[in-house]
């Protein structure tokens, strides 16, 4: 890996020109993390459907190429090719636009997640900050979605949605709180750059409750109401058809992929190989040269509990989800807040800075 | 100082095609927020007119459209109807065919309820549990295959008996469905029973109460899970089922999670009765008299009633002394639990709609019929 980002830099710095040589040093990573987030979402649709199908004691796709890996790129040309409706009554601008803002907020956030060592697009100093706030952009789409279709059941998951984000970013971000504490930084890269022992080790509450708020905000059993389709039909996005419902389906996809990666930068060491600083060189270098390889694989791991999770869990009712989140996620997460800066303040074991 | 919010109803058209109304039923709901003010069942989409049917064609000709009353439970559509014919007509049944449609109606009775068991967990947007259903309705279905020839229309019974006897070791692969069976409920039960959500979904959600059981004439697991002990096949026993062995499950306060539990009793229970059924299986004739093609028989009326998978199956026969039906009346238990409906689901939550609606079991095809 290191070697690459040599080579790579070693090209860039052939270019004689300086604002053309920053411009392409911005693009290039860009659109690799884009294009691998694009790839792996694809590579993700496959491995849910085969991980649930084994869950479930049926096959799933089998057919298209080597145990159906390639059955995602039948199903994304076959949604291309179909016609794209806007329902006569809908607001056409923000029917159109919705689609977009779901997506793209999704991408974006990637130029902020360490995939290895030195494998970022930009180092930010709140990184952690702007990732919320970029991903919580997402809500606005699904609502104007919501809004702008026209539709009953699209409206009630349009509100849903709203009120769910609201409820479970705060103790998201609350949750968040203590390892910032710990860390000292809001960088993303700091604080996997800090973690010589797992946050996780540290953390373990705040983990449990970002595990659940994530989940809730991206929509995924047992919090996917905003689309429950046995009440609300397919939720915001039931006028959505073609490539505009592509588009919903791969942010679903994507948000949930970066749920495994936030799991993994914050709380399992990002791309750093377990206990690598206890390894002395040998670890150092699994950590830096294998880092995008140890990344993929934790954020895997979370990806495919996620799936677990939906295999297992029924729906929770509306009620009970913002009952759940301001009763017991709000106050557990103030909890953990006060026990850890105690903690930190008093210097003990593993949580003196 | 006080802010009035003002809030506006919203009606909310569930069905005819909405993936969760089990078919093509239409509910007008009215909800402020997420609470429901009114609902209306609309029914009639999927009418077949099954009963005008009988008119038109003669016992043989008519029987192949009965198993379209209760396309789940195939056997406790049809009994009713060959009952009726016997009472009128004086037809004997041999002991080895009563037999025979015991085990064949409880056997779809699993089937009905495992199929219930997987949409009503799918209602509750847990996706595995209707696959492990199907595996075992699959089993099922492949014996009822092996003794029928049919996997879903089974049209088996007949006036006097049953069309034909089982193979050879049929009845010791039910047996072993049976063992296996009692297994797999147990298996449906880690999976369902202590988990949290799916409890704060079911627990007190729709609790019908005693006397509203009794008003509407609700019958089945939903008269049994609000507390009353009543079974068909206990209290006004038809064919063998007095000499069985078996309990009546029933709920104590009649909400969802007690019809839930009384579902997966009466599963149970089923295999109880299948294993003594095998086991005391007579030999002889399955059908005494083959029954000519056009046959007639006297002029009367009779009601007879099963205990389906829903609650009480009835059929009442009018004969005019031809070889067709004058009036045939099928008295359905959808039809009769829908009743309740509108009434539990008020002040409600939109997603207890599929909680409780899920719960009653109805298959619309026997609403509208």
């Amino acid at each position: 890996m290191e070697v690459l980002l040599k080579i790579y830099e070693g090209i860039l710095s052939l270019i004689p020109f300086e604002p053309v040589r920053n411009g392409i040093g911005l693009i290039v990573p860009t659109l690799s993390i884009a294009s691998m987030v694009l790839g792996v979402v694809f590579l993700l649709i496959w491995w849910e459907r085969r991980l649930i199908a084994f869950i479930q004691v049926r096959l799933g796709p089998n057919r298209l190429g080597p145990a159906g890996l390639f059955q995602s790129f039948a199903d994304a040309l076959k949604v291309m090719l179909k016609e794209d409706i806007v329902p006569k009554d809908a607001d056409q601008i923000l029917f159109s636009l919705a689609p977009v803002l779901v997506f793209v907020p999704g991408l974006l956030v990637y130029s902020l997640v360490p995939v290895g060592n030195g494998m970022v697009v930009s180092n930010v100093g709140s990184g952690l900050l702007l990732f919320f706030s970029i991903s919580s952009l997402t809500t606005l789409g699904i609502m104007m979605a919501g809004w702008s279709s026209n539709n009953k059941y699209s409206l009630m998951g349009g509100i849903r949605a709203v009120a769910q984000a609201i409820s479970y970013e705060i103790p998201l971000l609350l949750s968040l709180v203590g390892i910032i504490l710990l860390t000292g930084s809001l960088s993303i890269v700091d604080i996997v750059e800090k973690q010589d022992i797992w946050n996780i080790i540290k953390q373990p509450i705040a983990f449990f409750i970002f595990f659940t708020c994530s989940l809730s905000e991206v929509n995924r059993i047992p919090f996917d109401l905003p689309e429950a389709e046995s009440e609300l039909v397919s939720g915001y996005n039931t006028e959505y058809s073609g490539f505009k419902f592509a588009m919903f389906f791969l942010a679903e996809y994507i948000n949930t992929f970066t749920l495994g990666a936030l799991c993994t930068v914050l709380f399992f060491g990002g791309w750093r190989f377990p206990f690598d600083s206890y390894l002395g060189e040998v670890g150092m270098q699994l950590s830096n040269q294998l880092g995008l390889v140890w990344f993929f694989v934790k954020t895997m791991f979370f990806f495919s509990i996620v799936i677990w999770i939906r295999g297992t869990l029924p729906r929770v009712r509306p009620d009970q989800l913002m009952a759940f989140a301001w009763k017991y996620l709000l106050p557990l997460a103030l909890v953990n807040i006060l026990v850890t800066t105690l903690l930190a303040a008093y210097g003990f074991g593993v949580f003196s800075r | 100082m006080s802010i009035e919010f003002k809030s506006e109803e919203m009606t909310i058209n569930m069905g005819p095609h909405h993936p969760s109304t089990h078919g093509v039923l239409r509910l007008i709901v009215k909800i402020d927020g997420e609470v429901i003010r009114h609902v209306e069942p609309v029914i009639g989409y999927l009418h077949r007119s099954i009963e005008r049917l009988a008119q038109d064609r003669n016992y043989f000709m008519y029987f192949p459209v009965v198993d379209r009353v209760d396309y789940v439970s195939i056997i406790a559509a049809e009994w009713p109807m060959v009952m009726a014919v016997e009472k009128i007509g004086g037809i004997e049944v041999p002991e080895r065919a009563e037999y025979i449609r015991v085990i064949t109606a409880e056997l779809t009775r699993i089937m009905s309820h495992l199929f219930w068991l997987g949409t009503f967990m799918l209602d509750l947007g847990s996706t595995t549990v209707i696959m492990y259903a199907l595996r075992e309705r699959e089993k099922i279905v492949d014996l009822m295959e092996e003794l029928t020839g049919q996997r879903m229309m089974f049209n088996y019974l007949r006036y006097g008996g049953v069309n034909a006897d089982v193979p050879e070791g049929w009845l010791q692969k039910v047996k072993g469905f049976c063992d296996y069976f009692l297994r797999m409920i147990d298996e449906y039960e880690i999976l369902i029973n202590k988990n949290p959500i799916f409890i704060s979904r079911v627990k007190d959600i729709g609790i019908i109460p005693k006397e509203m059981v009794s008003k509407y004439g609700a019958c089945g697991p939903i008269l049994r899970g609000s507390g009353v002990k009543y079974d068909v096949r206990k209290d006004e026993p038809y064919s063998v089922y007095d000499r069985f062995d078996f309990d009546i499950p029933v709920g104590e306060k009649g909400d969802t999670f007690d019809r839930y539990v009384v579902r997966m009793e009466e599963m149970r229970q089923s295999v109880r009765i299948l294993k003594q059924a095998v086991d005391q299986i007579p030999p002889g004739p399955c059908l005494k008299k083959k029954l000519s093609f056009s046959f007639k028989i006297p002029a009367g009326d009779a009601y007879c009633q099963v205990e389906a998978p829903r609650g009480n199956m009835g059929v009442y026969l009018m004969s005019n002394g031809t070889n067709t039906a004058a009036r045939v009346k099928y008295r359905t238990p959808s039809y009769a639990n829908m009743q309740i409906l509108p009434h539990v689901l008020k002040d409600a939550f939109l997603s207890d709609i599929m909680a409780i609606f899920g719960s009653f079991d109805v298959i619309l095809p026997e609403v509208d019929r």
